[in-house]
C-alpha cells in the first residue's frame, strides 16, 4: 500500500499526486555566513524519525500544506491547520 | 567456476577484542571491501568489522547488481573502470564464484537531446579508458531483439550507446566473497553489533561505543549506508547527504535469453535478466527522503507500464516480488569518500544508486587511504570537501538510476 497523504482539501490522497518540499534548517549553532550559505545549499539534516515538511498538491487543489511524517516508517502523523 | 558457493564459503566468527588497528562500520560490500583490501593489498590485519544486522543485510542486498562505468565526468570514468576491471577478476583472485555475467549495456535514446547525450557519453567514456560506442538501429535490434523499436508507437528509439563492459553479479556472493577473504587473513567481523556512540578525544574520534561496549581504534571508517548522517553527526560533522527510497522487482523466470542490460532514461527504467532467468526491474528513486524499506503498488504498475512500452514480452510474464533499499544520495551524485577533517574518522558515503558497482574500488582506494595516510589520486575529486572548495561533480551518466 503505497503512501496516503491527508490533503485538507481534497482528503487522503496516494503520495504520487504530491511534489515534496523540503524545509532546510541551517542549525543556529553555525554562525559563520559563508558557512551557513554552505550549509544551506548542499548540508541535509536527513532526519531519522517524525519530521516536519512541505508538500505541494500538484495533481489536486494545487496547494501547499505542511506535514509531520516520521521518516522511519513513514508514518504520517497529523497535519497542522491549512498556511 | 564454482556456482555453489553456499556450501564451500567459510566464515569464522570471532569474539570482539577491546581495541582494533581499524575499526569500520557497516558490513555492506563497501566495508567488507575495505577490510579485504586492506588485509590483501596492505597487510593490516587487526580490523573490525561491525555490523547492527548481517552481513549484505543493507542494500548491498537490495540493489540490482548492474556494474558499468559509462559515465559522464572523467573523475568517474576512471574510478568506475577499475571498478569494472576489479570485479571482473574478483573470481580468479579470491577462487569464488560470484557468478560474474559480461553482458552489455544498452543505453537508449528517444530523442534528439537523449541522442546527443549518448554520443557525449561514447566520446567521454573512449577518452578516459572505458569502452563505449554510439550504435546504429541495426545494431541495436540485433543485440537486444526483443526491442520494440518503434516504442509502441509513442516513444520511438532513434540510437543508443552501448558499453560491452556492462555486467551483472550476485550481491550476496560479493559480500560473502570479501567477508571470507578478510576473515582468512585475520579480520574480524561481528554482526548484530550496533554501533551507538564514537568515542572522541580532544576533537579526534578514538573509537566506537557499541551495544556490546566500548571498543578503541587507531582509525574509524564509516561504510554505513542509510544511517551516515546519524553516526557522522556523533562527530559533529554534517553530511551533504539525503537518504531516499529506491524500489525493484523481479519477474518469474522468463525462459528466453535477454542478454544485455537494457536502460531507458527518457522512460525512466532499467532491466537485465538474474542468472535464475528472472526478469529485474527498477526505476527512479522515490522523490521523499526516508529511511522506510515499504513498497508501494504506484512503482509496480508505473515501472512496468513503462517497460513493457519497450519490451512487450514483459506482458506475459508474472510479477514475483518487489522491495525496496535507500540510497544515500549526495547533491551532485558522486560518492564522497575519504578524510572528513577529523582525525582518525574516515567516511565513504553518497553511494545514491550506484554503491554495488563501486565496491572493489571503494574497498580498494579507501583501503589504500587508510594505510597509507594519503588520499588516492583516483578518489581525490569525491572528497568531502569539495562542495566548500566550489568543486561539486555534476554526474549526468548516473543521474539518479542504477
Amino acid at each position: 500500500m503505497s503512501i496516503r497523504i491527508p490533503c485538507p482539501h481534497c482528503g487522503a490522497r496516494p503520495i504520487e499526486e504530491f511534489v515534496y518540499g523540503e524545509i532546510p534548517v541551517v542549525p543556529d549553532s553555525i554562525t559563520d555566513p559563508d558557512k551557513r550559505n554552505l550549509d544551506r545549499a548542499f548540508i541535509h539534516n536527513n532526519p531519522e524519525g517524525p519530521t516536519t515538511e512541505r508538500w505541494f498538491h500538484a495533481m489536486g487543489c494545487r496547494r501547499w500544506l505542511t506535514l509531520r511524517r516520521d521518516t522511519r516508517d513513514d508514518e504520517i502523523l497529523p497535519v497542522s491547520p491549512v498556511i | 567456476m564454482n556456482e555453489f558457493i553456499e556450501r564451500h564459503v567459510r566464515l569464522s566468527w570471532h569474539a570482539p577484542k577491546r581495541s582494533y588497528d581499524v575499526v569500520i562500520v557497516g558490513g555492506g560490500g563497501h566495508g567488507l571491501a575495505t577490510a579485504y583490501y586492506l588485509a590483501t593489498r596492505h597487510g593490516i590485519t587487526n580490523v573490525a568489522v561491525l555490523e547492527r544486522k548481517y552481513i549484505g543485510a543493507g542494500n548491498t542486498g537490495r540493489n540490482t547488481t548492474t556494474i558499468r562505468a559509462n559515465y559522464g565526468i572523467p573523475e568517474a570514468v576512471r574510478f568506475y573502470q577499475r571498478s569494472l576491471d576489479l570485479y571482473a577478476s574478483l573470481e580468479e583472485e579470491t577462487g569464488r564464484g560470484i557468478t560474474h555475467r559480461q553482458k552489455g549495456l544498452l543505453w537508449l535514446a528517444h530523442s534528439e537531446a537523449s541522442i546527443r547525450a549518448e554520443r557525449a557519453r561514447a566520446e567521454v567514456n573512449t577518452a578516459f579508458g572505458a569502452k563505449t560506442e554510439y550504435v546504429s538501429l541495426g545494431e541495436i535490434k540485433k543485440l537486444c531483439p526483443q526491442l520494440d523499436m518503434t516504442g509502441g508507437g509513442v516513444w520511438p528509439i532513434l540510437g543508443a550507446s552501448y558499453h560491452p563492459g556492462g555486467a551483472t553479479a550476485r550481491h550476496d556472493r560479493v559480500v560473502w566473497t570479501y567477508a571470507e577473504g578478510a576473515m582468512r587473513r585475520g579480520v574480524h567481523v561481528h554482526q548484530r553489533t550496533a554501533v551507538t556512540g564514537l568515542i572522541m578525544d580532544g576533537g579526534r574520534v578514538k573509537g566506537v561505543e557499541t551495544d556490546a561496549g566500548p571498543i578503541s581504534a587507531g582509525v574509524v571508517v564509516s561504510a554505513v549506508g542509510g544511517h551516515v548522517t546519524a553516526l557522522a553527526s556523533m562527530a559533529g560533522l554534517r553530511l551533504p547527504i539525503r537518504t531516499h527510497p529506491l524500489q525493484a522487482f523481479v519477474t518469474n523466470r522468463y525462459a528466453l535469453g535477454f542478454d544485455p542490460i537494457v536502460v531507458s532514461s527518457s522512460l525512466l527504467f532499467y532491466a537485465s535478466q538474474t542468472a535464475k532467468g528472472e526478469m529485474l526491474l527498477g526505476a527512479e528513486i522515490d522523490r521523499q527522503p526516508s529511511y522506510s524499506y515499504r513498497s508501494g503498488h504506484h512503482f509496480l504498475q508505473s515501472c512496468a507500464h513503462r517497460a513493457m512500452t519497450l519490451l512487450p514480452f514483459l506482458r506475459h510474464l508474472r510479477i514475483l516480488r518487489q522491495w525496496t533499499g535507500v540510497c544515500d544520495m549526495s547533491p551532485d551524485y558522486s560518492p564522497v569518500m575519504g578524510k572528513t577533517g577529523i582525525e582518525g574518522f574516515y567516511i565513504t558515503t553518497g553511494w545514491g544508486t550506484w554503491g554495488f558497482k563501486a565496491i572493489p574500488v571503494g574497498g580498494e582506494q579507501m583501503a589504500e587511504l587508510i594505510a597509507t595516510g594519503g588520499t588516492p589520486e583516483l578518489i581525490a575529486p569525491f572528497s568531502l570537501d569539495r562542495f566548500a572548495r566550489d568543486r561539486t561533480l555534476a554526474d549526468r551518466g548516473s543521474a539518479g538510476t542504477h
